[in-house]
């Protein structure tokens, strides 16, 4: 803990975890979807879905889908914001069984057509969880840059995956492997000390077996 | 490792014959490898973001809810005219605490302070000061480094979150940082700020995090209110030679311990205390979220 996680963030209020981890959510989700989302399918879970309109939860979340920060002032306007850039908004609210009390989903669609369904919670101070990514659960912060990959459960991704980001100088801070129930895919995700380049994703993306590339940095 | 402790921050301090907010800057920067310029830099914007707050604030604006704003205004022109009983600087930190917190409620951009909910505080009392005191910048932000510094030190020991801790974690620590950060600022001894600080905490001691639908503004807002006369009074004391007979990190520890016994209806559930009176009720009621349910 540093002296500005107890002075600080700046941020747009009322609510650090209500507001600021609300941005957040939707700026992690809009990273990993890759592009801009025009169609958002959002449902509240718990404190979320009761106190939300009040904390501005709603607002805040498709600001971070606009790629704005938790101290952007256009966060209150944000709502009118997504439709004169023709993003589709839909709120919603959800019991999500054993979840975190401020917690929402997000199912995402982008002019491209690329698909992300995400589940993060807000933890308090501005932290945030990303839960469940298309399904599966995950544990990450967002706080670094993270490379997701979807492939088919079978031997030989994972070693990949390292050697093309060795290749490329980026040292792995955290990797996680989880695999979806059914058994049909399995998801790692990868946490890195440096940015990671396009290049490791356009390698990455026509292998055979790997179904999904997404990834984000946190400087943009 | 930073500070666990105030007295180690006072100790490190005379033994090294440096000021306090200085070991504390350093004691940052050799925990996280960090820059020292960088980090002034940092914390100077959190004193100017500070005062831009008070600059944007605007009377005609209203919280999503409709229950928060204009206060702060109405304070100021209430003063101006001489209706009030404080003198001019003690209702200048009254109407800068409601504008800071109404600016958050109306969601425009704050430092947390340790969090939003108790944004106000620091702001109330160190705008003024500056203003009244003629301080220079770098004074004040050396008082916030003070008093981040020691509110670290509540963040290790206990809690500064409402949901854990109750108010007394939020506005108590804020009202506890402000009244260190005040006896700084007005040239008193590293002992002298310590025992503002134990003062000001000791006073919120047992404050409940009980808000009104849930909302960071009922009691909230006017909570940032009584965090900031209370480190006012707790810093004069301190400045006057009161001392405090609880040292400052026992004080901080009986408030991470009445937190763990408070219920949870009363830790930022919004559902004891002010927020389950019959007009807690009827305001959650009439707020209560449109969105219907879904299932998947």
């Amino acid at each position: 803990m540093n002296l500005f996680d107890i002075l600080g963030p700046v941020m747009v209020g009322p609510s650090s975890s209500h507001t600021a981890g609300a941005v957040k959510i939707g700026l992690v989700a809009r990273r990993l979807l890759g592009d801009a989302p025009v169609q958002a399918h959002i449902l509240l879970h718990g404190s979320f879905a009761s106190t939300g309109n009040g904390h501005g939860t709603d607002r805040a979340l498709v600001a971070g889908l606009l790629g704005m920060e938790p101290d952007d002032l256009r966060i209150p306007k944000s709502l009118e914001l997504a439709e004169d850039v023709g993003m589709h908004v839909r709120f919603g609210s959800v019991h999500l069984r054993g979840a975190h009390p401020n917690t929402a989903s997000l199912s995402l669609k982008s002019k491209n057509g690329r698909e992300l369904q995400m589940v993060a919670s807000s933890l308090g101070g501005g932290r945030i969880q990303v839960c469940q990514i298309d399904g599966v659960t995950t544990n990450f912060s967002g706080e670094y840059n993270t490379l997701v990959v979807h492939n088919q459960d079978q031997p030989g991704y994972v070693a990949l995956v390292a050697t093309v980001l060795a290749q490329h100088n980026v040292n792995i801070a955290t990797m996680q492997v989880f695999r979806e129930t059914s058994g049909r895919f399995a998801v790692m995700v990868v946490e890195c000390d440096q940015p990671i380049p396009r290049d490791v994703v356009e390698s990455l993306e026509p292998v055979h077996g790997i179904l999904k590339v997404s990834y984000m940095n946190v400087e943009g | 490792m930073a500070y666990y402790a105030i007295q180690q921050i006072l100790d490190d301090a005379a033994a090294r014959g440096l000021p306090l907010w200085e070991t504390i800057l350093e004691e940052d920067l050799r925990s996280h490898q960090g820059n020292r310029e960088d980090t002034w830099n940092t914390m100077a914007r959190l004193w100017e973001v500070m005062q831009e707050t008070s600059r944007t604030y605007d009377p005609q604006d209203r919280s999503r809810s409709g229950l928060t704003g204009g206060d702060g205004a109405r304070v100021q022109e209430a003063a101006a005219q001489g209706k009030l009983l404080g003198g001019p600087f003690v209702q200048e930190v009254i109407a800068e605490a409601l504008r800071t917190s109404e600016c958050n409620a109306c969601m425009k951009r704050i430092v947390a302070a340790p969090t939003a909910g108790s944004c106000g505080v620091l702001p109330a009392v160190l705008i003024p000061t500056a203003k009244w005191e003629k301080l220079e910048d770098q004074k004040v932000v050396e008082a916030l480094f003070v008093a981040a510094g020691f509110g670290q030190v509540v963040a290790a020991r206990a809690s500064i979150a409402g949901a854990q801790g109750g108010c007394q974690a939020e506005i108590g620590t804020a009202s506890a940082m402000a009244a260190a950060a005040l006896t700084y600022l007005k040239d008193g001894t590293p002992q002298m700020c310590s025992y503002a600080f134990a003062m000001a905490l000791n006073g919120l001691l047992g404050l409940v995090c009980d808000p009104v639908a849930g909302l960071v503004e009922i009691p909230c807002v006017q909570r940032n209110v009584t965090g900031a006369l209370n480190a006012l009074g707790c810093a004069d004391m301190a400045l006057a030679g009161v001392v405090c007979r609880i040292p400052a990190d026992e004080a901080i520890d009986a408030m991470g311990d009445i937190g763990d016994k408070m219920p949870s209806e009363l830790r930022e559930t919004g559902r004891g205390g002010l927020a389950a009176t019959p007009t807690g009720k009827a305001i959650a009621e009439k707020l209560l979220s449109p969105l219907s349910e879904e299932t998947i």
